[in-house]
């Protein structure tokens, strides 16, 4: 079925098998190859990309539920001119990466986290990254980096602003 | 892996989902979420040849309250059940649950009416449901009807549901009682459970200790004749069925129930 979908702004409008997988859509279809296939079964969190600016695992969606809707991928971070991402930038400062395999993944998981909580805690900021497993384990730097990116926690605290810890519906 | 070649059909309304079950019948599947469906269709445990992708019936996500009780859209996502301010008010237990499926990407594709269809004993919300004596209501060809719970889960990822219907809302009287908790034992973080469980008042239910959800009767019979919660919640695998697999034996989930239903009953106390 035909499907268009704004990948990292530019929109795409192309004929894909009703089985395509987003994420193979994303790599072979967009040609954006950052986004890696790690476990396939929706586990480790390497494929995680943007939906409408909500994190998801790319390899348990298929493209054509994406029709019509926004995909972000670490490609489309950074500014026109090359200026990182904010988050992308603590990574680099805070040493968050060693083989670099979750780390497109990892980041797309920590935007999408600060999104919906600008602020978290050390505690929020390790249960928000559940669904991302480091095979090199380096999640110290990793957390560290989203920390860094969030920047300084409110002085007051998380609860007491966010009854249940983020958006309501 | 990619799933099998299937035809795959987009619903605009509730009405031409209906239809398009009614044409396709049991060779098709409902994809909402599809965290539950697509894996099985990759490992090609499930192999439909027609998917109803019924994710863009907005009028399906709601949280609403209907004084007595709170109505669901069936496809509301576990995102929204966590985050939702009604809910964390009046069903803190749905909320807390439905923050602990998965991951938060997980969170932000799966629904509750996904998770309850695909009837998952190791799923935290179908137990969620039958301790909250939540009512289901489908819509098939000949209109709607409404299922008890306790009436809902036949077996192994066997519901009460009819090829030809979908289940549309999910009905949740407010809890006379304001005590709950909710238990969940994994190995890692996103792991279904190993053993979990509901509590809700004097109710009670175990996720993964049978084929379906269960009630703990025997634990609410006893807290009913006036039982300390400890000596309760001795009672808690009676009647129960637990599976033998990697993570557990049936002994050790056993165990697991003893212990869980315990410190539910403790928390759940706490708090009233």
């Amino acid at each position: 079925m035909k499907v268009e979908i704004t990948v990292n702004g530019g929109q795409l409008a192309t004929d894909v098998e009703d089985r395509m997988l987003l994420v193979h859509y994303v790599r072979d279809v967009a040609g954006l190859t950052a986004t890696n296939v790690g476990c396939d079964t929706s586990s480790c969190g390497a494929c995680t990309v943007l939906l409408d600016g909500e994190s998801v695992k790319s390899c348990t969606l298929l493209a054509v539920q994406a029709d019509g809707h926004d995909v972000t991928t670490v490609e489309g971070l950074a500014s026109a001119d090359g200026q990182l991402h904010p988050v992308q930038q603590a990574f680099r400062e805070q040493h968050g990466l060693q083989c670099g395999f979750c780390t497109p993944g990892m980041v797309m998981a920590i935007v999408s986290l600060l999104r919906e909580n600008p602020h978290p805690t050390e505690e929020q900021v390790r249960s928000g990254l559940e669904g991302n497993l480091c095979r090199c384990t380096g999640y110290h730097n990793i957390v560290r980096a989203a920390l860094a990116a969030a920047g300084p926690a409110h002085p007051r605290g998380q609860d007491e602003d966010r009854p249940g810890g983020g958006v309501a519906p | 892996m990619i799933p099998a070649p299937f035809s795959y059909y987009r619903a605009l309304s509730v009405d031409e989902a209906l239809d398009l079950a009614a044409e396709h019948g049991e060779e098709a599947k409902f994809l909402a979420g599809g965290h539950s469906l697509l894996p099985l269709m990759k490992l090609r445990l499930a192999l439909p040849e027609v998917v109803i992708d019924i994710g863009r019936l907005a009028d399906l996500s709601h949280i609403r309250d209907a004084g007595d009780h709170i109505t669901l859209g069936a496809l509301t996502r576990h995102h929204d059940l966590e985050h939702s301010g009604l809910l964390a008010r009046e069903l803190p237990l749905l909320a807390c649950a439905a923050g602990q499926v998965g991951d938060p990407q997980i969170r932000h594709r799966g629904t509750i009416g996904g998770s309850l269809a695909h009837a998952d004993p190791a799923s935290d919300l179908p137990a969620v449901v039958l301790a909250l004596d939540a009512t289901l209501v489908a819509r098939g060809p000949s209109g709607t009807r409404e299922i008890a719970a306790a009436d809902f889960f036949g077996g192994l990822f066997e519901t009460a549901l009819e090829p030809d219907e979908l289940l549309t809302e999910i009905r949740v009287p407010k809890p006379a009682a304001p005590r709950w908790s909710f238990q969940k034992f994994t190995k890692r973080a996103i792991d279904w459970a190993i053993v979990g469980v509901a509590v809700q008042g004097d109710a009670v239910a175990l996720v993964n200790m049978g084929e379906t959800p269960l009630r703990a009767a025997a634990v609410e019979r006893a807290l009913a004749d006036g039982a300390a919660p400890r000596a309760a919640a001795a009672l808690a695998a009676e009647g129960t069925r637990a599976s033998a697999d990697i993570n557990a034996t049936r002994d050790y989930r056993e165990h697991l129930a003893r212990v869980l239903v315990a410190r539910g009953l403790q928390e759940a106390h706490a708090r009233a």
